[in-house]
């Protein structure tokens, strides 16, 4: 497709990434309600272990292709069993005994590390299938989703490989899988905003604190949108108020917005009013662009 | 031969940890002259691969053979490449370990008798 081919450099769009770490918080409800208030957008659900935006945006899919990663194959003529591989492996997918090399492609994340130092170029890489891009829209909504292949333990390749399509010609929403460790560190890397969706609870604000650690370090402006509001206790609000986190939105514990929700329909479709709440949100978002130069 | 026994703790008194590739010791144990020492277990906190790396140390301490509770298929798939032999479904403390080691009454383990993860916890 021509915008897989895009120009990075001329890009003034935003990409705004929305992640949580609590799951279950919310995010795609931000995400698909977000991206369809807007126009000119691509939306990328890099929740690979589960991508759930398709329900929401009920896309054509036009194409697809594989995702693999190198894992490596030992050419026996050309090792001597010297063991580098094994030393440099960090995920110990790598065992030399007996001179010999026995390797764990489940373990194997495809750094590359042991063909980079193998100092007899003896080992070879070999593809391994783990996931699927797919790539389809919905009226003028691009969307491109990732899938790990189940018995897949490694999300990271397949959610680089959903950000290769970045059209930076549309504003870009990424719905970014839940936790704190690579798999988000991934998907919300090098986008221009990100959103931590939280609700106000004890379970909520323990993983919001941890998110916004690891958004903190990475040097990314972001906000916080609590869901659910009305439920929980107010430490969510004073956390947010002490740190100096800005509250974007909010939205109440409502048994209407989980019906919409649990059809598969879109809040700004059956409560039009929260249309404009989400192109407040995005507004907000763009002045901090702007206010960041 | 040196044998490896996996241990809760560094001494013979310790009890025999059932797990291979996550315990938190190895007492390495002289059979000819019946001296030991105690060996850390670096790979017990591993993030994964804990028993191959538990396996690639054990060989690379010319162990011959491996007591213990359980081993999962990874570290069977080294520890059988190295050649070293494994006794497993011991309990008790080291010491006991030891003596039936020697007195034979371990049978040697033919493949793996616990899955994948065994030692993480895990339910």
């Amino acid at each position: 497709m021509e915008w897989v081919e895009s120009n990075y450099g001329e890009s003034e769009k935003l990409i705004i990434s929305v992640a949580s770490g609590k799951g279950g918080t919310g995010k795609t409800t931000i995400a698909v309600n977000l991206a369809l208030s807007l126009s000119d957008v691509q939306l990328l659900d890099c929740d690979v272990e589960e991508p759930n935006c398709h329900i929401f945006i009920k896309p054509v899919f036009e194409s697809s292709h594989t995702v693999f990663i190198p894992v490596p194959a030992v050419n026996q003529n050309k090792c001597d069993g010297c063991g580098r591989c094994e030393e440099v492996c960090l995920y110990n997918a790598i065992a030399v005994v007996n001179k010999k090399v026995i390797i764990f492609p489940e373990l194997c994340h495809g750094c590359g590390s042991c063909t980079y130092f193998c100092p007899h170029k003896a080992i070879e890489e070999e593809k391994k299938e783990i996931g699927v891009i797919e790539i389809g829209k919905n009226g003028e909504t691009q969307f491109v989703q990732g899938k790990l292949n189940a018995g897949m333990m490694m999300s990271p390749p397949v959610i680089r490989a959903v950000k290769k399509h970045i059209n930076k010609k549309k504003t870009v929403i990424i719905d970014a899988p839940p936790g704190t460790s690579c798999p988000v560190i991934t998907a919300i890397k090098d986008t221009d905003f990100v959103i931590l969706v939280t609700e106000p609870t004890p379970f909520g604000l323990n993983d919001l604190v941890l998110a916004a650690e690891v958004v903190r370090k990475m040097r990314l402006p972001f906000g916080v949108i609590i869901n659910r509001s009305d439920l929980g206790n107010k430490k969510t609000d004073e956390y947010c108020a002490r740190e100096n986190i800005s509250v974007l939105m909010k939205i109440p514990f409502s048994k209407k917005i989980a019906g919409i929700y649990s059809r598969g329909d879109l809040i700004i479709k059956a409560l039009p009013e929260y249309r404009k709440e989400f192109l407040e949100l995005f507004k907000k978002i763009e002045q901090v662009k702007i206010n960041r130069g | 031969m040196k044998v490896a026994i996996t241990s809760s703790g560094p001494t013979l008194q310790s009890n025999v940890d059932p797990r291979f590739g996550r315990c938190p010791y190895y007492i390495i144990y002289e059979t000819e002259d019946g001296s030991f020492k105690a060996v850390e277990n670096k790979s017990s906190l591993a993030a994964g691969g804990a028993g191959i790396q538990a396996g690639q140390n054990i060989s690379d301490m010319k162990v011959e053979a491996v007591v213990t509770g359980n081993v999962g298929p990874n570290a069977f798939r080294v520890l059988s490449a190295a050649s070293i032999k494994i006794y497993s479904g011991a309990t008790g403390s080291v010491k006991d370990a030891i003596d039936k080691f020697k007195n034979g009454e371990y049978k040697e383990t033919a493949g793996p008798d616990v899955e994948s993860h065994f030692g993480m916890g895990r339910k």
